[in-house]
Order: C-alpha cells, then structure tokens, then sequence
C-alpha cells in the first residue's frame, strides 16, 4: 500500500488532480450548508454580474445564485457518474469474466454483443433509452450504465482470456481447484490494475454525457445539473456571458481532476518494468 | 601486435540510479583479429549484451553508457567519434544480427525493402543493381526462391529463415567485424546447426571477425577460436577455446563448464516391472470448427498430437524430446488432463482418467502433478508462497493444520528457509522460484511427476541446482517422472528411457543409452548429430 | 488468389457480417418503441394530437397491435426493409426523406472533423513524439489533456462568445446565409464560413485522443526491437522515426479512429444544436422536444448504418497498411 502511495505521489499532476477532485467532493458535500435552501429558488436580482447584489458568481435571468447552482450541480454528476460507473463495471466485470474465461458461446455472443452496442452511437442511444424511461436520476443512471459495461466488459474478457493459460492458473487447475475459485482469487486479483484505470476514466465520461444530457433537457428536472445551468444561459448568452461560463468550467475542472487521477492510477498500478531481468 | 581488428581497453559502461549494481561493465578488455571468431559467455546478468550494444554505440541513452575506457577499430576509437560517423561504420564496417528474428525485422517492410535500406544509405547504387545485389545475397545465405522472399515480409518466414535474412543484411556490405548476440538461442537445434555453419562459412569467404555472445558452452566449443567468459560485469577468463574448455583456471568456468551436461547418457537402472502410466494412442487436434458468428472462415487445424503411445514404469524417468511445434508441451499437458484429447486413453492404476467428469478427476490430480517451464509465470505474484504450497492439500481436504505443516515440510525438503512462507513470488530468484513449484507439485504426494521444461528457462549452474533436487526427491519418494525437453544434454542425464517426438507422433523409444549409441531413425540421428560441442570431451 | 481479390472477398464477408448487427439494431429499435409510455401508435403519430383519429386506425391495423409480438416485429421489419420508418407530423414529411434531406449536412461536418480530428492529431501526436520530453511535448499533451476534459456543448457556446459575439469573425448559427442567396463559388465559400466553428468544436476532443494515441503508440514503437535493428544498420534518425516507426504507430490510430466515429456522431448532436447546424443531430434534437420518437429511431437506426459503413472502409484501409492481415 505504501509503495502504491509512493509510486502514485511521484507523479505531480496526478497529485494535483487528487486535490482538486478531493477539493469538488468537499464542496458537494457541504453545498446544502454553504447554499442552503433551493438552488432553483429565483430571487430579485436577475441577471446580476459576477460579485454584484452578493452573488460569488452572478445570477441568471430570473436570479437564481449561479454559484449555488454549481455546488449542488457537483452533488449530482459526482453522485450519478460514481453510481453508473459502479454498475456499469460490476455488469462488465461479471460478463467480461464469464465470456474470457469459458469461451465457446458464452464468449460469442457477447462478443456479437459488445460489437452491437460499439456500432450504436452511444450518446444517441443514451438519448433514446431517457427518452423513453422519462428524465430522472435513475433513468439518466440506467442510461449512462447500459452504454458504458460494454467497454469494461471487452477489457476484462480480454484480461481474462490472456491470464486464463498462464501457468499459474494451470497449476491451479492440477490441484483440482473450482472455476470459481480460480476467478475470483487467482484471475481477478491479477486484472484489478486495468480495471480500476478504466473505472476511474469512466467516472469523467459519465459526467461528461450526464451533463450532455441535462444540456439537451433529459436531465432530472427537479435536481440541479450543471449542464442544466448552460443550456439555460444560452438565450442569455450575448448580455449574461457568466452563466454558461462558470458550470461548464466546473465540469471541465472536475473531468479533468478525474482524468488526472486515473492516469496517475495507471503509472503507480502497471509496473513498466517485468519482474524479470 | 597483430593487425588486431578490435581493441577494448578499461571500459566501463554504467547504469541508472537504482539499478542493482552501479556498474553494468567493468575495466572490459577484449581483442579480435581478422577471420578470428571470439566467442563470449556468461550467464544472464554478466553483461554480455550490453557490451555488444556499446561497440555499435547502440546502449540505451542516456542512463546506460560508457563511461570509461578505449573502443579501438582500426585506429579509431569508438568512444570519441561522431555520431555521422557511428552511422557510417553501423551497417557497413561493424554490423550486428540479434536475438529475435521476428522481433528484430520490422513487421510492415519487405525482406527486400530492409535489405535495399542498407545499400541506400551507405553506397551509391541504381535501384536495379540493389535489387540485384538483394537477391544475390538472400542465395548467398542459401534461402530458397529469393526473388520471391525478396517481396516477401518477415511474419511469412520461418524462424531460420528470418535469422538468414537477417545473416544476409548484415553481411550486405562486408563488415569486418559481425556481432552476433545469441543468434541461435530461441532457433530449434537443427536450425541452430545451419545457422552456424553458414555464418562460419561466410565468415571465411570474407575473412570477417566474429564476436559470437552466447551462453551455451557446447556452442563455443564448435565455433570458437578464443572465449572470453564474464560475470557480474567483468572479464574473469580469456584464452584459447581449448584452455578455457579443457582447462579452465578461474572457479566460476570451472564451475559453469562443470554445470554442462554431459552428452554421454548415464547408465541405465534397473527397470521396475510395475506400469504407473499408460498412454495409448491419443490425439489431440487444435483447430478446425468455425463459430456460427463468423460465417464459415474455418481456423488453420493442427494435429498437436498425433497416436501417441507411451509407458513409464514406476521409479523410472522416461523423457521426452522434441523440438518445438512437436506436441510434447500438449501431450504434457494432455496427460495431466490439463486439456482434453480427443480420443485414445491415459490409463492411471488401471483407471482410464480420460473418462472421468470433472468431480470425479479431482482425488486423481494428486497422484499426478506438473512441474512447468516459467519460473516467472508459474507463480501468483499476488499469492503469498505458504498460501500457493497449501492450497493443494486444501482442495484435497486436509485441514489447515496439516497443510501448513506440509508446507513447511516441503520448503526444507526443496531448500528454502521457512520463512518462504509468508513472502511473495517476486522476493525470490528464478532458481528459487522454480524449487516453489517443485515443492507444490510435491504438496499432494503424487506418484508421477510431469515436468515440462522444467530448467529451460534457468541459467545454466541454476539448472544443475535444480536437477540434482529433482534426482534427490525422485529417488526419496519413488517418483516416477514424465520429462519433456529439447535439451539432449539434459536429457542424456536424467533421463532413463527416451521417447523422441516430431510433429505430434512418436518416432521412436528406447532406453537413452541405447538411443545415444544407435539411433534408429533418421530424425533421431539429424538431432543428434546437431547438438553442438559433440566433440567436446566433457 | 492475389491480393485486390482476396480483399474483395474479405469486404463481401464483412459485409456479411455487418447486417446482423444492423438486424440486432432494428430489432431493438422495435422493442424500444414498446417500452414508451402510451400505444406504439400514439408514439408514431408524434405529438399528441397531430394526427387524425382515421389515420391513428389506420396505423393501428397495419401495425396489426391486436396482433401478436412477433408479427408486429415481422411488420416493422418489412416496412423498415421498404424504408418506411413512419411519418412525421411536425415536418409534414415521411421520416425517411426527412433524414435524407438533412443528412447531407450532417455529412459535411463529420467529412471536416475527421479530417481535422484525426489528421491533425496524428500530426500532433507524432511531433510530440519526436520531441519529446521538451516544452513542445508538454504544451501538447497540456493541450490535450484540457481538450480532453471539457464538455463540447460548452466548447462550443465559449467558441460563439468569442469568435462570434465579441469579434464578429464567425456567424453565430447555421449553415449558410439563406437570405443572401449566395450562388455557385460564392455559396460555397459562405458554408465553408459557417463550417468552420462547428468542425473546430466537434473535433477539439477527438484531436486530443488521436494526439494522446498517436504520441503513445509512437513510444510503444520506439522501443521495439527492430529500431534497434535499424539503428545498428547504420539509418539516420529522421528515416528510423519516419519510414519504420511511423508505419507501425499508424495502425493502431486507425483501428481507434473507426471506433471513434460512433461517437462523433452523438457529438454531432449536441455541436449541432449548439449551432443550428441543419443537419440528423438537429433532427435529433427537435424531434426529442417534439416528442417524436418515431424520427429519433430512423436517426438511430441510420447511424448505426452509418458507422458500420465507416468501420468497413477503415477496415479496408487497415489491410492495405497492414501486411500481416491474412484476408484469405
């Protein structure tokens, strides 16, 4: 654990985004405290520029505190990117193992289906499915999820198909260990590092198609979302340039924390050196 | 002084920070004449190749360089000189043939493409005449059809065949000097026998220096007029191949030649008349369906094994040889019950394992256990080493009282300290890590022990090591052993009867002695005849 | 068998291999449509209200919804076939010449961005490499690591703030000036003007992935074994990174960048939108608000067509540079 901090510390931005990101978990979690109340409550200052009638980061056509939308709008991208993301790779992991593991059918069909989801448009289809489901937390959730296992599912059939004739795990195999036992405690352990580098990655793309999302009005309509501040300043743009400006910086500084973190993830987990001289 | 063609003097070639030593080289001092070839070897660590690299100025910059010391050729020294006029003598006056020939050639050019390169950026020549030239040399290293591997690329060509192609770019121009780095090492020892004798045959044709990097003393002893032997980075021996073969003066060459083993066969034991393992008449084909997904496009069909019949007797070790792509790692595996063959039988004290479902094979699996090849991938890395040896007996129902008193048992039986036990793969050398497997195949108490190239992947006083406590356990326990391998040294030593192998069948069996003296087919006496240092009296 | 053949029956095959998936697809688009809230009809009819109670009848008996599931699938496969994908209310025109006439823009954009995207991104990526470790490398890769993180619909809206509405550089929207009437030359060096700020914002985070990939595969290649082969017959470095390495690195960026075009086109979307490009993304966007799910399935369901049309031709492509590739 220790030379995993260390390894992971060398690398400066890597540390940077940690920061940061630690820096944007903090302000959502204490967003009701700091902004208490409704973000989506209107006020009598509209259109107030940033620093002006008490607003950090101005208001918008109908007054709402810009600066309270974006800590509650932290609450939930963190929120529903951390939710889907979790879903989406226990889904993979658990097909991907499956499918690289025993081959045969089980392997080709989803493989037939991995490429069906890699030829859909994604976004489109994440359009669609909340469409359909009605926007909410859950149906943005159950989007983001259905369009992303597939790319875990493919790393981790991949990992384990290559890992499944290592020597090691034919050993296991000659001391009459279960299939299941092999999966889970001498593969899986061995393909974490790939794993939680892709995991990490994929909480950035399901902020960034959440707040995509919420742009085009497929986002829950009674929680604030960043992408919901910008596609509301839009009309305001040439006369209120601060609306759309701040939420998306904040979207932008917080994918590319997570961006950060998860290379530097990569450079501490997977050793560029082999183990042999 | 002779027209010396090479000089080192002193040098010194260092590594990064952090690096196990500070010094991957050091005080080098080595001489080659014209026509001379200079053989030097040592074991993984002594820095043979990295000495190599630094004669071409080819050392991984900036952290590994030279840091001392003269590289003297023909008057100039190596170590000053430009890098336009390193790039002058690469290729043309010193040139270099590696390792790997599919790695070495680059995947998306022509043989002949990488050929003309060479002729382009050293001589002024007109397209045709290179081509012509190309051609000329690809027959020259005696490839078959030249004009057609001329267009070919390296993934069509065997692995002899890339090495010729690589032999034939490097002798374009006629070097004086050729570095070879472990040429034959990953080629068949037949092809291994070609190889050689072509680049002696061309070397004499041009009267080039040969500075032949090599770990294998049976090679030396063909090919070379002097040895340099090295370890840890320094010269500890040079002179003559017959003084420092014969008699070699420092004790690490008389430790590593004392490691080679002899090529005259031990003498047979008494054979027990009690069979533990019959395997008869089974195949084992790879290849061959087509997915309903993917239309019909049929994968390339292999017949791995092809009717095989073999017999061990209790006590006994019976080997099998081959080179690769001769079936012997799947029949290995086939007769584990690693895969399943496709037909035929593997009959275990009168019980034909192949039938058994998977519930009822595993009270089988302990009487037969596998020993693998790669001591680097054989081991959990994440799989504390107590944990890897007990796991066994676990799955067999001994309590974890019982598997961990086995385990310590077995970790002084195959010499390793206790304290093995709550450590990882990685805290431990190949050598070591290969008594680790060793002492988990031992775990279940098995009568028979299939070791598949079990010190193939071992520097050579390793593997003496390594077949010694094979030879202890084996006789201790009354192992009966099934040995794959492609080493006939190795083979004439440990093992009592011999089955020799060539794409997937049988081609014949015999005691080894036997075999040694008179080889009965014709494969069987190319291989022989192939092994290097037959004249070397060991 | 030479080689053009081979590749012709490897196309044919691919070919064949791609019309499942594209059944897949319809069928899930058919299923997909059952799940909304309401009748298929009511779904198909778009807004609520739109359509008159005799031509709801009428679909509701062609689509035969007292019939069976599998029938109605067997009917929608048929009309799909036919490319009958419904009618849209909204616009007064049957879906399939909807997309059609739209399509072309869309085309347009994505032409420019994958050129822009990947071609410039290949060239970034391999200066990167080449001077690596130095103050270029790391404003690329600063560069790209920015772009990489930021939304496009955002990009796109700073992009109008600056080069439209504070320098009047760029127009703001849309695809040409209809109330000049531009003719001929004249009409196309308007469009190209209006291209330029949608290209730049839809390919700013592709060029950041093919610059990071190219840079990367570059690394990977220089330290392959034959570079060392290479260097030891004596090349010079220019020929090493541009004839040997450059060829290799190449081919894993192409394989990415036809994996990438499903993508680009869900980005197209939001730039569309953000811009008022005519074209299937702004389709898609109307017709969300439109209710109109009926049209978003043909928008679907054509660029899923789409990409696997693309994925083919890199494929092509990729056999061409690759002489590994056993097309037989």
């Amino acid at each position: 654990m220790n030379n995993f901090w260390k390894l992971f510390s060398r690398n400066r931005s890597a540390v940077l985004g940690l920061l940061i990101l630690c820096l944007v978990i903090f302000v959502a979690s204490i967003a009701s405290l700091i902004y208490p109340g409704d973000p989506f409550l209107y006020s009598k200052y509209p259109l107030s520029k940033p620093g002006e009638n008490g607003f950090l980061l101005g208001s918008d056509s109908i007054g709402r505190d810009v600066a309270s939308g974006i800590a509650h709008g932290a609450k939930t991208s963190l929120l529903i990117g951390l939710i889907a993301t979790f879903a989406a790779v226990l889904i993979g992991v658990i097909f991907g193992a499956l499918a690289g593991y025993y081959g045969g059918l089980v392997d080709d069909v989803l493989m037939r289906v991995t490429e069906v989801f890699q030829t859909i448009p994604s976004f489109i289809f994440a359009i669609l499915l909340v469409a359909i489901i009605k926007p909410s937390i859950e149906s943005v959730v159950i989007a983001i999820t259905v369009v992303s296992w597939p790319a875990v599912a493919r790393l981790v059939r991949g990992e384990f198909l290559a890992l499944k004739n290592r020597e090691f795990v034919q050993a296991c195999h000659t001391l009459g260990m279960s299939d299941y036992r092999i999966m889970l405690k001498e593969i899986l352990p061995n393909c974490l590092s790939p794993i939680i580098v892709i995991g990490s990655l994929m909480v950035a793309t399901a902020i960034l198609i959440e707040s995509g999302l919420a742009f085009l009005g497929l986002g829950d309509p009674n929680v604030m979302s960043w992408g919901f501040q910008i596609s509301d300043g839009r009309s305001m743009l040439r006369v209120a340039w601060w609306i759309c400006t701040f939420p998306g910086i904040a979207i932008l500084i917080t994918v590319l924390a997570i961006n950060l973190v998860g290379e530097g993830l990569n450079d501490a987990l997977n050793p560029r050196l082999r183990e042999r001289n | 002084m002779t027209n010396s063609l090479l000089k080192i003097s002193n040098v010194d070639i260092s590594l990064p920070e952090g690096s196990e030593r500070l010094l991957a080289v050091e005080n080098l001092c080595i001489d080659l004449a014209p026509g001379e070839t200079l053989c030097i070897v040592g074991e993984s660590g002594s820095g043979k190749s990295l000495t190599a690299r630094a004669l071409m100025g080819l050392l991984p910059a900036p952290h590994v360089k030279v840091t001392q010391g003269q590289i003297d050729f023909c008057g100039e020294d190596l170590t000053k000189v430009t890098e336009r006029r390193l790039r002058e003598i690469r290729g043309s006056e010193i040139s270099m043939i590696f390792q790997e020939p599919m790695t070495a050639l680059n995947p998306v050019m022509t043989i002949g493409g990488q050929i003309d390169e060479i002729f382009r950026y050293h001589v002024s020549m007109s397209a045709a005449e290179r081509r012509e030239r190309a051609i000329q040399l690809l027959d020259d290293v005696q490839l078959p059809d030249p004009a057609q591997i001329v267009n070919s690329y390296p993934h069509e060509l065997s692995g002899g065949q890339r090495q010729r192609a690589m032999i034939a770019m490097a002798l374009a121009l006629e070097p004086k000097i050729l570095i070879a780095d472990e040429p034959t090492t990953a080629l068949d020892v037949t092809t291994q026998a070609q190889i050689l004798k072509l680049i002696s045959d061309m070397q004499a044709v041009h009267q080039t220096g040969v500075l032949f990097i090599t770990h294998d003393f049976g090679v030396v002893a063909d090919i070379a007029d002097r040895v340099a032997v090295m370890q840890y980075g320094h010269v500890v021996e040079t002179g003559t191949v017959d003084k420092v073969l014969n008699n070699p003066e420092h004790p690490y060459t008389q430790a590593l030649i004392s490691s080679v083993p002899s090529l005259v066969p031990r003498s047979a034991r008494a054979r027990s008349e009690e069979t533990v393992l019959e395997v008869k008449n089974v195949n084992k084909t790879f290849g061959g369906g087509s997915s309903f997904f993917k239309f019909g496009k049929p994968s390339r069909v292999v017949d791995a094994v092809k009717d095989v019949t073999i017999e061990l007797r209790r006590g006994e070790t019976l080997g099998v040889v081959g080179e690769s792509g001769s079936g012997k790692s799947t029949l290995a595996r086939c007769i584990v019950r690693l895969m399943d063959s496709d037909s035929g039988q593997i009959i275990l004290n009168e019980v034909n394992i192949c039938d058994l479902n998977r519930a009822e094979m595993r009270p089988w699996r302990a009487k037969i256990q596998m020993v693998f090849q790669d001591p680097f991938a054989s081991l959990n890395p994440r799989v504390k080493i107590g944990q890897i040896i007990r796991q066994g007996p676990i799955i067999q129902g001994a309590t974890q009282e019982e598997a961990e008193a086995r385990t310590l048992e077995l970790l002084e039986i195959v010499g390793l300290d206790e304290r093995a036990f709550n450590r990882y793969p990685h805290e431990f050398s190949g050598g070591q890590r290969q008594r680790i497997g060793i002492a988990r195949a031992l775990a279940l108490n098995p009568e028979i022990l299939v070791a598949d190239e079990p010190v193939s992947a071992l520097d050579v006083s390793i593997q003496t090591q390594i077949l010694s406590l094979l030879d202890e356990i084996r006789t201790k326990m009354n192992l009966s052993m099934v040995f794959i391998t492609h080493d006939l040294r190795v083979a004439a030593q440990v093992c009592d009867r011999l089955a020799v192998m060539r794409y997937g069948e049988i081609v014949e069996t015999g005691a080894t002695a036997d075999i040694f003296d008179g080889p009965q087919h014709s494969y069987t006496r190319d291989l022989l005849a192939a092994v290097p240092g037959q004249n070397w009296e060991r | 068998m030479n080689r053009s053949n081979k590749i012709l029956h490897y196309v044919a095959r691919r070919l064949m291999q791609g019309i499942p998936i594209i059944l897949a697809i319809v069928v899930m688009n058919f299923f997909l449509l059952n799940l909304a809230e309401g009748d298929a009809v009511d779904v198909l009819a778009g807004e609520a209200g739109s359509a008159t109670p005799e031509y709801m009848e009428k679909m509701r008996a062609k689509f035969g919804l007292d019939q069976p599931l599998p029938v109605q699938l067997a009917v929608y496969l048929k009309n799909v076939v036919q490319l009958d994908l419904g009618y849209s209310f909204r616009h007064e025109m049957p879906v399939h010449e909807l997309i059609f006439d739209r399509f072309w823009a869309t085309l347009l954009l994505m032409t420019s961005t994958i050129i822009l995207a990947v071609g410039f991104g290949i060239l970034l990526g391999l200066f990167a490499a080449v001077n690596l470790n130095t103050w270029k490398d790391a404003l690329i890769s600063v560069f790209a690591l920015i772009t990489y993180a930021t939304p496009l619909f955002w990009v796109g809206l700073m992009m109008i703030i600056v080069f439209s509405i504070k320098n009047d550089w760029f127009p703001t929207s849309g695809m040409e000036n209809s109330a000049a009437f531009y003719e001929g030359f004249d009409r196309v060096k308007d469009i190209a003007h209006h291209l330029v700020l949608p290209t730049i914002t839809l390919s700013l985070f592709y060029l950041a992935l093919y610059t990071r990939m190219m840079r990367a595969s570059m690394l990977e290649q220089y330290g392959q074994d034959y570079v060392v082969t290479a260097r030891a017959k004596g090349l010079s470095e220019r020929r090493i990174t541009f004839v040997h390495v450059l060829r290799n690195a190449l081919l894993p960026v192409v394989t990415m960048a036809g994996v990438q075009v499903g993508a680009l086109i869900g980005g197209s979307v939001i730039v569309e939108s953000v811009f008022a490009w005519p074209g299937l993304g702004m389709l898609a966007f109307e017709s969300l608000f439109a209710r109109d799910l009926n049209l978003l399935l043909g928008i679907f369901l054509l660029s899923s067509v789409l990409v696997v049309a693309v994925n083919l031709v890199v494929d092509v492509i990729y056999c061409f540079l690759d002489p590994r590739i056993e097309v037989n």
